[in-house]
């Protein structure tokens, strides 16, 4: 078996990957390895051909596969080694790393440092439990958008796409633009679960009906898809007898959320949130495994790339730095919990040293409320909804007055004053 | 005539009520919490514009299509056409992000442009 050593070793050469790669090696880690399983570099953004990446980024509105190409160009300056069509069967928790590859056969990889950016996957219809039979025709919204869009077949002619998240309704306009026609969206929740914009560009602009607090209660058809049967839902998502409406289609698309990839980072001993369903973390993005860090969706599934890139960056920087042994041990370390309407925050732990950046998402949409940072920190929101992370820094200066050994994350109503905007 | 618009621009997503005049002209405008509602909900209501994303074929790439785009947005009611004229097109590779695939499409005063790189199959 071919044996390599190296100071960081990144899994999984997406988004996150790339730019926790980048990093490490920018902190002066000088072997640094990706690891990728498909083909080539950019993850699912190569897939995402639509626009309205890189907002904040790059200030302007990039495809999945622009966005993705100007990190892969920046890679490809520098020394960072690429494995691509290899595939990871196992990180141990001294962070040596098995692999395979046609080429190389079994790989063994010493790294320093890892970094996990495996990413996420889909939810499937098996996870959702819809009775009838399995006919052909039924697809995660994710593979049809691959079948479209890499392989250039389109997955059917009729469809019903159950999830108004973002991939949702951005594949509902790509079926309407390839002249597929698009019956309805369904979702179980009482709003959009995706962007507005991506509502008014994706369903009002094709017409596209979205059927909300509804699911899908039957699938019929033996071979081929015919037909699903849709249900109105109580406030507790049980169907309701007697709303039944039967919309024939030959495709369903599933956009049923996100699960976090997480089956390397389980077995090397990895402690996972189970809100997140992704790694806990502390705020250098390090996990309960020393040496071993993790960004992007395989931590928590993001909703904006750009989120992404600078969390890698970060995860990618401390790795790197890891590797070179220039990590001071924090002498005070605080717990972060979710508080009152908040679902969950990343990182779980912090140190108090340096700035952290916190990610978090709400339970139940909300209208002018506060978000309280442990009283360290309040910001003012007009509104905040579950599908909208949020993102808050706290400065050195602002952890320093923290008493106690928790910081309490909480959504609190707005006063007339007394908070920063 | 009354209009009402979901601004995009922020993730608020303000209804924003247009009060429409008989020659489709402006008359009032409410609902929006900003100033740049204002400018999203006019330039909806007088000229929509969308961007084009989609795939071309490719002859002698790695990969069967090419990703492309709009460089600009194009008008809204154009977006069928331009997928009309894209759908025989084959782009020989290789390609490098930003090369133009069709100059002034459709004579809309914008550019077709890859969305990514492409090599020639090995
Ligand atoms: S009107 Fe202003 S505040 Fe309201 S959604 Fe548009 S940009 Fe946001």
């Amino acid at each position: 078996m071919k044996r390599s050593d190296v100071d960081v070793a990144v899994i999984g050469g997406g988004p996150a990957g790339l730019a926790a790669a980048l990093a490490a090696r920018n902190e002066g880690a000088s072997k640094v390895l990706i690891i990728e399983r498909n083909h080539e570099l950019g993850g699912i953004l190569q897939q995402c051909i639509h626009h309205g990446f890189g907002l904040h980024r790059f200030k302007a509105e990039l495809t999945g596969p622009e966005y993705a190409q100007r990190f892969i160009n920046l890679v490809k300056e520098t020394d960072i080694e690429v494995l691509l069509e290899t595939m990871v069967l196992e990180v141990r928790d001294d962070r040596t790393i098995y692999a395979v590859n046609s080429t190389d056969g079994m790989l063994e990889i010493g790294a320093k440092a890892v970094v996990l950016a495996m990413g996420c996957r889909e939810r499937t219809r098996g996870a959702l439990r819809i009775p009838g039979k399995r006919p052909a025709g039924i697809f995660s919204a994710g593979t049809a958008q691959r079948y479209l869009n890499i392989d250039g077949y389109i997955p059917g002619k009729k469809a019903v796409i159950l999830g108004s998240g973002d991939i949702g309704l951005i594949m509902a306009r790509r079926l309407a633009l390839e002249g597929a026609q698009v019956e309805a969206v369904v979702e179980i929740l009482p709003y959009a679960a995706g962007l507005a914009r991506n509502v008014v560009q994706c369903l009002e602009d094709f017409d596209i009906p979205l059927i909300l607090q509804s699911t899908v209660v039957q699938i019929h058809g033996d071979d081929r898809l015919e037909a699903v049967t849709i249900a109105k839902v109580d406030e507790n998502w049980k169907p309701i007898p007697g709303t039944e409406q039967k919309i024939e289609c030959d495709t369903l698309l599933l956009s049923v959320g996100l699960i976090p990839e997480n089956e390397l980072s389980r077995e090397a001993g990895v402690a996972l949130d189970p809100i997140t369903n992704g790694p806990k973390v502390d705020d250098t993005l390090m996990t309960s495994v020393p040496g071993v860090f993790a960004c992007g969706n395989v931590l928590h599934v993001h909703d904006l790339v750009d989120n992404v890139s600078k969390e890698a960056e970060r995860a990618g920087a401390f790795a790197g730095r890891y590797a070179l042994q220039q990590q001071a041990d924090a002498a005070r370390r605080v717990k972060v919990e979710a508080g009152e309407n908040i679902r969950y925050v990343v990182p779980h732990e912090i140190s108090l040293d340096k700035p952290v950046e916190f990610f978090m998402r709400v339970q139940r949409p909300e209208q002018n409320v506060v978000l309280d940072l442990g009283g360290l920190r309040t910001v003012k929101k007009p509104s905040v909804r579950p599908s909208e992370m949020l993102n808050i820094t706290l400065t050195e200066e602002m952890l320093s007055k923290l008493e106690g050994d928790t910081l309490t994350v909480r959504i609190v109503p707005q006063k007339e004053d007394g908070v920063d905007a | 005539m009354r209009k009402s618009l979901t601004c995009t621009v922020c993730p608020l997503s303000c209804d924003v009520v247009l009060e429409i005049g008989e020659n489709n002209e402006i008359l009032s405008l409410t609902g929006n919490k900003c100033a740049r509602g204002k400018v999203y909900a006019t330039k909806e209501h007088t000229a929509p514009e969308r961007t084009l994303t989609t795939t071309v074929k490719t002859k002698g790439g790695s990969l069967p299509l090419l990703p492309v785009r709009s460089d600009q947005p194009i008008p809204k009611p154009m977006l069928k056409k331009a997928m009309e004229a894209t759908a025989d097109l084959v782009v020989d590779a290789p390609v490098k992000m930003g090369d133009i695939v069709i100059e002034n499409f459709l004579d809309l005063g914008v550019n077709l442009v890859a969305s990514r790189d492409l090599d020639r199959a090995h």
